[in-house]
């Protein structure tokens, strides 16, 4: 029997951070409307950091997610930098460099082998996935911990670090401590090139999308804290004027507010558009390895952002090896900061793409007003737009089938739901 | 053989990190896998067993009236419910609305706050259902989760000192950042299981554990006091993680200008 409009809920999507649904209404064997429903409660940082002091902007905001608190710490840590008319550079910028190495190994390894990997193989998760495939299993959570352990000894623990202030860092890492997380960083730039070549064999679903990617993009390095905000289709802004070419929509059926290009509409954040607009300053070693896997220098396929993201993980190790290995210690492990009234930007990229603060602060330097623009809400609008392509093609599979196709193509995103409220249980409805 | 325990993992408001302490158990995860049923986690599997559930982790606070009455619909379900986290054992950083107009709150952030729903406090999941044991920390410590689960498989009670972030220092042999450096540190009435990170990092503890077994807040204030700390500061120490906890909450009062 034939069933000609349906509609298919996903109550709760499984295997993303945070709490979201989706909707997808097909009448008459057309695909009418899809929603991606994020019902992650509200928690108002915007509002509760009214009042507060600069200083603890770092801590505060860290808090909006579990998975990358690095992202919220060095974002904030810049604009209030920024705001204050104080730069951080040599060893102390280099730290932050690799402590943002160790978030994207971990938040990478996590996405890659525990989160993704499952979908390519059948698998509701990577537990079961353990069963047949254990070595591969167990060289994810390996390169997950070594991630974590950059995060531990820089930051002194893996979720929320404790380390980071505006200005630099309470305490700066010993030369010894830095040479022993090394050893480890070695085995974990050989397992990540496995990763690559495991990953560019996953089947793989062709699916070219035509994306304004936007991602930072720095003269001299591949993108963390710093640079221009550039994309594939001509941007090329201060970070300062983010408003003037963003807006944030609020729409009924979300608490995360939808983020888009002015005049453009959606966009995508995230290591696709990242590597795509940065692919010349990758090393050579990191570029070959991307081109012998049959990675394209502009890659376009979301599925394939699993491959991208190895990538990522390859370049991270590649990058803490260096910093290690050039590291003095710094003779002082913050600069003095000054409190005092101003307006600063931050916009770095975290394991899931950009992510803008801006604040106003007072003579006292207390904030007045926070404005924070994670990756996930800025994804929002395009993961919907995937979504009814996608769909598209595959509305005579049975619900069950459909609904684990629109999550994988969810998942592509790796997005982070408790960072965007301000993920999914699918509602397909087919009448 | 008996079949395995049953794990469930819940989220309410919350950041996701305490409950990403148990896939960064990178060491034990598998093996945890082995002793007990993965049966509801929804951040790690699409696969979910039905209830009732052996051990249910909980992660966030309650903000919304929807939330509020899913809780007892996990009660219900559990037979044995943890509380994993500042947020959910204390109202988290969410709850610093609980001192504000919520209203307010929703207008700074949102265009439309008519499309919101949500309640005018974040409120601890004890103050909702019977909670089991509680286990502190923004976020938790990977060793005392481990130390749950593995009290609850062997049918014991889990080993979390209740003493202060004090005492961790003077265990681990941190010299004190107060008395040595003047630095302000709420290590005196924080609850241990951190490790004592902060102090070991030359920056006072943040208290993000929450108050420990009869704290004495007013006594330490006093002495930050001393040092010259002024009395906002004092309040938004006081007012963070865990600004809803009693003993904080409490001393914060006093400070409210």
């Amino acid at each position: 029997m034939k069933r000609k409009s349906r509609t298919i809920k996903v109550d709760y999507l499984a295997r993303v951070e945070g709490e979201g649904a989706l909707y997808i209404d097909i009448e008459e064997g057309h695909l009418k409307d899809v929603k991606l429903k994020i019902f992650e409660p509200p928690r108002f940082f915007e509002a509760l950091l009214r009042g507060r002091r600069y200083s603890e902007a770092p801590d505060i905001t860290a808090r909006i997610c579990g998975i990358c608190p690095i992202a919220y710490q060095m974002s904030s840590s810049h604009a209030m930098e920024n705001a204050l008319h104080t730069t951080v550079d040599g060893q102390l910028r280099a730290l932050r460099r690799l402590i943002y190495c160790g978030e994207w190994i971990e938040s990478h390894a996590l996405h890659i082998y525990m989160l993704h990997a499952p979908d390519f193989l059948g698998y509701p998760d990577a537990i079961t996935m353990a069963k047949e495939h254990p070595d591969v299993v167990k060289r994810g959570l390996r390169l997950k911990k070594a991630g974590n352990e950059i995060l531990k000894i820089v930051g002194g623990r893996e979720i929320h670090p404790i380390n980071v202030q505006v200005g630099g860092f309470y305490k700066a890492p010993s030369k010894q401590s830095l040479a022993l997380l090394a050893e480890e960083l070695k085995w974990a730039q050989d397992a990540a090139l496995e990763t690559v070549r495991w990953t560019a064999k996953l089947p793989m679903q062709d699916f070219q999308q035509d994306y304004e990617f936007v991602a930072l993009r720095h003269p001299a390095e591949y993108p963390f804290n710093e640079g221009r905000l550039v994309s594939s289709k001509g941007l090329d802004i201060d970070i300062a004027d983010f408003d003037l070419h963003f807006e944030e929509e609020h729409v009924e059926h979300s608490n995360a507010l939808h983020c888009i290009h002015k005049g453009h509409g959606a966009y995508h954040v995230g290591p696709l558009a990242r590597y795509s607009l940065n692919f010349d300053q990758l090393p050579p070693m990191v570029q070959q390895v991307a081109l012998e896997n049959h990675l394209p220098k502009i890659c376009s396929n979301p599925f394939q952002s699993i491959v991208v993201r190895s990538i990522e993980v390859l370049y991270a190790c590649h990058e803490a090896l260096r910093i290690i290995s050039e590291y003095e210690v710094p003779p002082k492990p913050a600069i003095e900061m000054q409190a005092g009234p101003g307006i600063g930007h931050g916009c770095t990229e975290a394991p899931r793409g950009i992510c803008y603060h801006r604040y106003e602060l007072d003579e006292k330097g207390n904030i007045m007003d926070a404005r924070i623009v994670p990756p996930t809400s800025q994804n929002q609008k395009m993961i919907e737009s995937d979504l009814r392509k996608f769909v598209s093609q595959y509305l005579h599979l049975s619900d069950e089938e459909l609904t684990w196709r629109c999550e994988q193509a969810i998942r592509n995103y790796d997005p982070c739901i408790s960072c965007a409220t301000h993920f999914l249980k699918l509602h397909v409805k087919r009448n | 053989m008996n079949p395995k325990p049953k794990l469930a993992v819940w989220k309410f408001a919350s950041c996701d990190g305490c409950q990403l302490t148990l896939l960064d158990c990178e060491d034990e995860l598998l093996a945890i896998a082995e002793e007990i049923e993965i049966a509801h986690f929804p951040e790690a599997s699409r696969a979910v067993m039905e209830g009732p559930y052996d051990l249910s982790l909980v992660e966030g606070s309650i903000t919304t009236p929807h939330d509020a009455e899913r809780i007892q619909e996990v009660r219900r379900c559990s037979k044995f419910l943890v509380t994993i986290g500042a947020c959910a054992t204390a109202g988290g950083i969410q709850a610093l609305r609980n001192f504000q107009d919520v209203e307010e709150f929703i207008r700074i952030v949102y265009a439309h706050p008519k499309y919101i729903s949500t309640l005018e406090k974040s409120t601890a999941i004890s103050e909702h259902i019977k909670v089991d044991f509680e286990l502190r920390g923004c976020p938790i410590s990977k060793e005392q989760l481990v130390e749950v689960i593995s009290a609850f498989l062997n049918g014991r009670k889990p080993n979390t000192p209740t003493h202060s972030v004090c005492m961790e220092c003077k265990l681990q042999g941190t010299v004190c950042v107060m008395v040595a450096h003047g630095t302000p540190c709420l290590g005196p009435i924080t609850h241990a299981g951190c490790g004592a990170i902060c102090p070991a990092y030359n920056r006072g503890c943040y208290g993000c554990f929450g108050p420990k077994e009869t704290p004495n807040v007013a006594s330490l204030s006093h002495w930050w006091n001393q040092l010259g700390v002024e009395r906002e500061d004092i309040l938004r120490a006081l007012r963070t993680f865990n600004a809803e906890a009693e003993p904080f909450r409490k001393e914060s009062d006093n400070y409210e200008a």
